[in-house]
């Protein structure tokens, strides 16, 4: 086999070389999933639609339903309202949704449709009461990442839904792109805290869901609509992620979160912090959490949190100074690093495919290595790999785009974040909180062992 | 809440009931959550096996992410086709164009990576902002000495079929341009395989083994310079139809080289394809080397292909697949199995091919043209299917209720062309269908909800 060229040093390419990065359309449909009832609809070519749903498929292992208005080249002189008409009109036909959320795509945003109008005249030429709630999202592929797609589309349906500010007795939990087992943990986290969670998105069933005695057209689960009205009057907001701003889009509302809009509009105290991983981040968590409940931190996870101590007393000696190489999205950058770092695992290289300043966040949130810590913001795999072969690290974790990189280095790789698609369970990987933690902290003690296992001249039975 | 779409009727036979034919070649309607694609991917799977060539991909980078590695074509050589390359274009570039952009990137990429040529694909805003790729890929060309050549594949000018078409021009630039070659007597060129788990290298081997050489597959393991002998052949021997009787229709006006449709799975169609070849070349002693390989391969595999036919038989199957030729294929190779297809569709099906289907299957089959989700689990619920044949997207359709799936698509990494891929299909769909996992499934019974 060819090798093929390596660059010794970064160029400066203008090319994206294997992308590490998504489209804007591909977060805002997998945030649209999250909601009850709600079918996505892509407002573009049918590829868009089509190539989405094959990559969600891949991950998820679940049927991805999201339509297209399927433009034409007339489409494209005359504009897309017609064809949003009858693409709505089969959808709502067929699906008989509560919601459908339009995302756009780089092609209707660069023939200016404004897709907000079109609904509102669509919906006014009906007066059927039972017609969905219809929503757009402004998601131009030409700008930013699949993250911010997602957090447009997060913020739209919060300034959506969220028409008061009457108090009730919820909180409001934005998770970020975490895996539906993630989900179904916070829940758990917060019911036990004594907390009423309005988790958005929660794909945590739509995107996971068990095997089926009927097709369902439209899969069970989702944040309940009738919640998301209630989110302006709720107790608080835990924000989980640190690049949580639209800036992307036509819907930007001056740079603001989610969480940053609930506090503004309606003064819903924000609590924001990075993703919960490692015990660092998950004591922030949990002390949010007792802030608002006014009650400590249950048993339950207290031991969860003693167990979790107790195994890196176990472990530290196998990952103490392992260089480590991680990729993927901002906020799971930022979390794994500042996890590695507590655990002694030296991060040699942080990189992402979005266009955010990461090194400040990263050096504040590893502050073992944060002289040492290389960090490349707008990369891609191509970049991560002529690195990787200078840096030599002893394992990389992110999600299974790189394992070609591990593979060409023999060395482990540590699937986590989205996507996955060369392994069966991706939606199961947990990362949040002890138990996620605990489960990342034994899959990379236990890589590293095989790997020295495997390579010792011997091999052995105790560790 | 309707059951199925009604404008979409005259696209679904039902075989002794329907009276009208299969309506087909239609661009998808909007909203019905077509399993297909658009122009620009119907280009990029025909291409992409070309393992020397450089694949830009010129847009936002959603294009270039979705098909970065995405088919298991294989290449026994450079392993450039499995890089993605994306000039990621940002606002700035919508705004101001792309051009700047496209020829930096083309520049560099081809400095770097040295490819044989360069394939760089138009996606939807490129046309819509006016960048004139075609100027561009001349310009680049003279510059680095390749052949750079445009593929005008904007995902909504058309449907996935249009896309091979973009294919097909693109590749009949290269087809022709080296006339020095001097083809050794009976060969041809494969047009239509992918080599998909070293598939071509199977019929490769048949081909040798009966005296045929073969100068070129398009696209599977493909190499530029070879394509660019492709006009030496005598024959055109054509499968996956589809996406190929473009360049196979334009090298028989061009050359006048003849083509013949084939298809490599299953033993029936893949005895028929050597036979149609020895026949073409009018040649007894290649008819009798196909005769004789035809009957060893046959007496080794049909004792090995007994054990699973004995469970299978009478099991019932769905397809759906990208092309329908592909389809009759495997309608006959699951006969062979023991099994009837209940089910049968594709994106991309010509009326020629859904006549066909008509005829092959039994009456009650469901035949369809473009079909969706809800289509397809409405139609497996009713005729009771035991397996799904089809690609990624129709895989979680068929687990999600408890039936057995067979992957036939790019991603599959089982060969299963030729005899020895009937012999792991059988092993795969029996793997599938017999597995004891759906004792646990409540599977939907052939009544269906709404009668």
């Amino acid at each position: 086999m060819d090798k093929l060229p390596r660059l010794k040093d970064i160029r400066p390419f203008v090319s994206t070389r294997n992308a590490c990065k998504l489209c804007s359309p591909l977060g805002a449909s997998i945030a649209l999933k999250g909601i009850e009832g709600c079918v996505p609809v892509i407002h573009g070519s049918q590829g868009c639609a089509t190539y989405i749903r094959r990559y969600m498929i891949s991950h998820y292992k679940e049927p991805v339903d999201i339509a297209s208005s399927n433009f034409s080249e007339e489409t494209t002189i005359f504009g897309g309202a017609e064809n949003l008409r009858v693409a709505l009109g089969n959808v709502i036909g067929q699906y008989k949704p509560k919601a459908v959320g339009v995302a756009t795509t780089c092609l209707s945003e660069t023939i200016g449709e404004d897709v907000e109008l079109m609904l509102n005249h669509i919906k006014g030429m009906t007066n059927d009461e039972e017609w969905p709630d219809l929503f757009t999202v402004s998601t131009p592929s030409y700008q930013g990442t699949h993250m911010d797609g997602f957090h447009a589309t997060i913020l739209q349906m919060v300034k959506n839904y969220a028409k008061d500010n009457i108090k009730n007795e919820k909180v409001n939990v934005l998770p970020n792109l975490v895996s539906p087992a993630d989900i179904r943990h916070l829940k758990e986290i917060f019911t036990d805290c004594g907390l009423d969670a309005i988790i958005l998105p929660d794909y945590s069933d739509t995107l996971d869901n068990g095997a089926w005695d009927k097709y369902y057209r439209v899969p069970k689960g989702g944040t309940p609509i009738k919640d998301l009205k209630l989110c302006g009057g709720a107790k608080a907001t835990f924000e989980m992620g640190e690049f949580t701003k639209v800036s992307a889009g036509k819907n930007t509302s001056g740079n603001l979160s989610a969480a940053a809009w609930l506090e503004k509009e309606h003064g819903v105290a924000k609590y924001q912090s990075i993703l919960p991983i490692g015990v660092k981040a998950t004591d922030v968590l949990f002390n949010n959490i007792a802030t608002i409940s006014s009650e400590e931190t249950p048993e339950k996870y207290q031991a969860q949190r003693a167990r979790l101590l107790d195994s890196y007393a176990d472990g530290h000696k196998y990952v103490f100074g392992k260089k480590a190489i991680v990729y993927g999205e901002e906020d799971l950058v930022l979390g794994i690093c500042a996890f590695l770092d507590e655990i002694g695992v030296e991060v040699i290289l942080a990189a992402s495919g979005a266009n955010n300043n990461l090194t400040e966040r990263l050096k504040y949130h590893c502050p073992s290595n944060a002289e040492t810590i290389k960090v490349m913001s707008d990369s891609d795999f191509e970049q991560i790999n002529e690195q990787a072969h200078e840096l030599k690290p002893d394992f990389i974790v992110g999600n299974s785009k790189g394992y070609y990189i591990a593979r060409e280095l023999e060395i482990p790789i540590i699937r986590v974040g989205f996507p996955i698609h060369d392994r069966l369970g991706g939606q199961r990987i947990k990362h949040l909180a002890y138990e996620g933690t605990q489960e990342l902290f034994d899959r990379i003690v236990n890589s590293l062992i095989e790997y020295k296992q495997d390579n010792s001249p011997i091999g052995y039975k105790y560790i | 809440m309707e059951r199925l779409i009604k404008e979409r009727d005259n696209q679904i036979h039902t075989i002794g009931s329907s009276k009208h034919e299969v309506a087909c070649e239609k661009k998808s309607l909007a909203g019905s959550v077509s399993q297909r694609a658009c122009v620009f991917c119907g280009s990029r799977v025909v291409l992409y096996p070309i393992a020397d060539a450089l694949h830009l991909i010129h847009g936002p980078i959603g294009c270039a992410a979705y098909t970065w590695d995405i088919r298991g074509a294989m290449s026994s050589g450079p392993q450039l086709h499995r890089l993605s390359f994306s000039t990621d274009l940002r606002e700035k570039d919508v705004v101001f164009g792309g051009e700047p952009k496209l020829k930096k990137a083309l520049t560099e990429l081809i400095e770097a990576y040295k490819p044989k040529a360069a394939f760089v694909y138009s996606t939807c805003i490129v046309g819509v902002i006016g960048d004139d790729v075609e100027a561009i890929c001349r310009e680049v060309s003279k510059e680095q000495g390749i052949d750079v050549i445009p593929v005008m594949a904007e995902g909504f000018k058309g449907t996935k079929k249009d896309g091979y078409k973009a294919a097909c021009d693109a590749l009949s630039t290269l087809v022709g341009t080296d006339n020095d070659y001097e083809a050794p007597e009976y060969s041809i060129n494969i047009l239509g395989d992918f080599n998909l788990a070293g598939e071509l290298w199977i019929l490769k081997d048949y081909y040798e083994r009966i005296g045929v050489n073969i100068i070129t597959c398009l696209t599977g393991d493909g190499r530029i310079n070879e394509i660019r002998k492709a006009h030496k052949a005598s024959l055109n021997v054509v499968q996956c139809s589809g996406s190929m009787m473009h360049l196979a229709k334009e090298m028989k006006e061009k050359y006048g080289i003849p083509f013949k449709k084939v298809s490599y799975f299953g033993i029936e169609d893949m005895s028929e394809a050597l036979y149609e070849v020895a026949t073409f070349f009018k040649n007894e002693e290649m008819l009798n080397k196909a005769r004789t390989l035809v009957s060893n391969e046959i007496q080794e595999l049909i004792p090995a292909l007994e054990p699973y036919k004995k469970k299978l038989t009478g099991k019932k199957a769905a397809i759906y697949v990208g092309g329908a030729f592909k389809a009759i294929s495997l309608v006959k190779a699951l006969r062979l199995l023991g099994m009837e297809t209940a089910v049968v569709g594709s994106q991309t099906g010509n009326q020629d091919d859904y006549n066909l289907l008509t005829k092959l299957c039994d009456k009650g089959t469901v035949i369809v043209d473009d079909s969706n989700p809800n289509e397809l689990s409405e139609f497996v619920k009713e005729k009771g299917v035991d397996l799904f044949i089809g690609g990624v997207k129709e895989r979680p359709i068929a687990y999600k209720l408890g039936l057995g799936f067979c992957d036939h698509n790019h991603e599959r990494k089982e060969a299963l062309a030729g005899y020895e891929g009937m012999l792991n299909f059988a092993k795969e769909v029996h793997a599938s269908v017999c597995s004891p996992v759906w004792q646990f499934f409540n599977r939907p019974s052939s009544t269906n909800e709404n009668e």
